[in-house]
């Protein structure tokens, strides 16, 4: 059942068990500028859930707060039952431990090999051999089809190659919890393409549960169970694939249907547009 | 009137957290390199090593070149006034005083700011920028321990080394002047000046390069982590790093150099 809605603020329930992440009434804010209005769902176990929307909605500023890159200013984050915000940083620190996060530019670093790059995360919080780390972050680079560039520097790789060396380095600690940001951005249709069948491979095989931000409609609808909408810092619609193309929601449809904001022809127009968004803010 | 006292209550306000940033950067990674080690969180020390490698043996040539110089500029200024007074044989003195004392700290500070300083600012800036210092907080590693740690640990013990480097070199650039023009032999100068050179005078530089090498690290970090969006940033940053550490260098040098004589006497 799809829960379509402009008012993300009203308090929800409890997180349920099925629930590996649950959002409660989040707000976050940058300075004096709340980006985020109160967002309210939940992730459950296993399913890949996608969230849209255009630029400046608010979208990274979500995932950067789920991974804790951003503290709420108000809400709750319960991660696999925890309330994010009553844990003690090792107990944030072992939570982030089960999860893997692929940012939007590779974030590899660039004074390291790739190998060295996936091996990071075992050699700081496992006391494995070093050739057992070997083992393992070559079958990584295999899982992500990479398998023989463990030597080579990130500035050696095409992009395509760089995101898939960021997700095996996500992979690198077996995580529970996958985060993708925006994983086809700056990537031709083919190797976009690639990363999204990478997705779902890892998805079939782990049964991880993955949550990807992104605005390329064609990879989300192939690679998400649900998704949610968001547009300017609230939750517009949240749905399987086949609610959100069934959808009527007049922001939804301007969405998939790529129609753009109507053109102000009036200055008149344009104040009126600005008060008329000023006065539904308030 | 009241803009104006508004703005310089913002600017002390500013500047003190400015500094409260720099000392929580410089206790984290200080708690690292001195307290974790034995709760069972090892240090990099590979990475101090290549760090130390970095910013003192490579800046060897440079500050040897510079501190020869600085030594041979001394023993000319001081000649200038001594040979009024016949007392050309105490250049020796002057110029080993000068720079275990002051030039020695002060100018290898400056050439590991150019080296050094701007360096981290702009690696860690870069780092920022392109989200790897993000990569390294969601994998649960902390940027202080792993790349801040390293680069503390690194100055602080490799700075002293290099002053101490400097001061010799300021004494041979002294020599040529004192073998060359003030009857000298080249050993004769450097008994005399290890005879004018008291240990005081060696252990104030050295706390002076430690706190240096600290200081030059807490702010070209903190201005590396502190980087916003964009290459310009980080342009900035770097500047904002070699300009704030030089500021700061001296200010402390200042600090250190009062407390040594108010409590110390001399």
């Amino acid at each position: 059942m799809a829960l379509f809605t402009d008012q993300s603020s009203s308090p929800q329930s409890a997180p349920s068990d099925d629930a590996m992440i649950s959002i409660r009434n989040l707000r976050v804010s940058y300075g004096e500028r709340e980006i985020l209005h109160g967002v309210n769902f939940d992730v459950l176990r296993g399913e890949t859930m996608v969230i849209l929307g255009g630029s400046g909605s608010g979208k990274s500023t979500l995932l950067r707060t789920l991974v804790g890159l951003e503290q709420p200013t108000s809400g709750e984050i319960w991660i696999r039952g925890k309330n994010t915000a009553a844990m003690t940083p090792e107990e944030r620190n072992e939570t982030r431990k089960k999860m893997g996060m692929s940012f939007q530019s590779g974030a590899l670093f660039g004074s390291m090999t790739v190998g060295e790059n996936v091996a990071l995360p075992l050699k700081e919080h496992t006391r494995l051999a070093d050739s057992t780390v070997d083992i393992m972050l070559r079958l990584k680079l295999e899982q992500v089809g990479l398998a023989g560039y463990e030597d080579y520097k990130p500035s050696q790789l095409s992009g395509g190659m760089k995101k898939r060396a960021a997700v095996a380095r996500a992979l690198a600690m077996d995580p529970e919890v996958l985060f993708f940001d925006e994983p086809s951005a700056g990537l031709d249709p083919i190797i976009a393409a690639g990363i999204d069948q990478l997705i779902l491979e890892l998805k079939k095989a782990f049964h991880m549960t993955i949550i990807v931000v992104t605005h390329e409609l064609a990879s989300a609808f192939l690679i998400a169970d649900r998704m949610v909408l968001i547009n300017k810092g609230n939750i517009v619609a949240l749905g399987t694939t086949k609610e959100m193309q069934e959808s009527q929601h007049p922001r939804v449809r301007q969405f998939l249907d790529r129609v753009p904001e109507p053109e102000v022809e009036q200055e008149l127009d344009y104040l009126q547009m600005l008060t008329k968004d000023r006065s539904r803010r308030s | 009137m009241t803009g104006a006292v508004t703005q310089i209550g913002q600017a002390v306000i500013n500047a003190l957290a400015y500094l409260g940033g720099l000392a929580k950067l410089g206790l984290s990674a200080a708690s690292y390199i001195f307290i974790a080690p034995f709760r069972g969180k090892p240090l990099r020390l590979q990475r101090a090593v290549t760090q130390a490698m970095e910013t003192g043996v490579r800046a060897l040539p440079i500050l040897s070149l510079i501190t020869f110089f600085i030594g041979l500029i001394l023993a000319l200024q001081a000649a200038y006034e001594l040979k009024k007074f016949g007392a050309l044989n105490y250049v020796a003195s002057a110029v080993v005083i000068s720079m275990s004392r002051e030039l020695g700290p002060l100018i290898t500070a400056i050439v590991v700011i150019g080296r050094s300083g701007s360096a981290f600012a702009a690696e860690l800036g870069t780092m920022k920028v392109s989200e790897e210092i993000d990569a390294l907080e969601t994998m649960a590693i902390s940027p202080v321990q792993f790349l801040v740690a390293p680069k503390f640990l690194a100055m602080i013990i490799m700075l002293p080394c290099l002053t101490t480097w400097a001061n010799l070199m300021g004494v041979l650039g002294g020599s040529v002047f004192g073998v060359a023009q003030a009857n000298f032999t080249l050993s004769g100068y450097v008994h005399a000046s290890l005879d004018a050179l008291a240990l005081r005078d060696i252990t104030t530089g050295l706390v002076k390069s430690f706190m240096f090498g600290a200081t030059i690290t807490a702010v070209g970090c903190y201005e590396g982590l502190t980087t916003g969006g964009g290459a310009e940033q980080v342009g900035r940053s770097t500047t904002a790093a070699v300009v704030t550490s030089i500021f700061m260098v001296i200010a402390v040098d200042l600090v250190f150099t009062a407390l040594f004589f108010f409590v110390g006497g001399k």
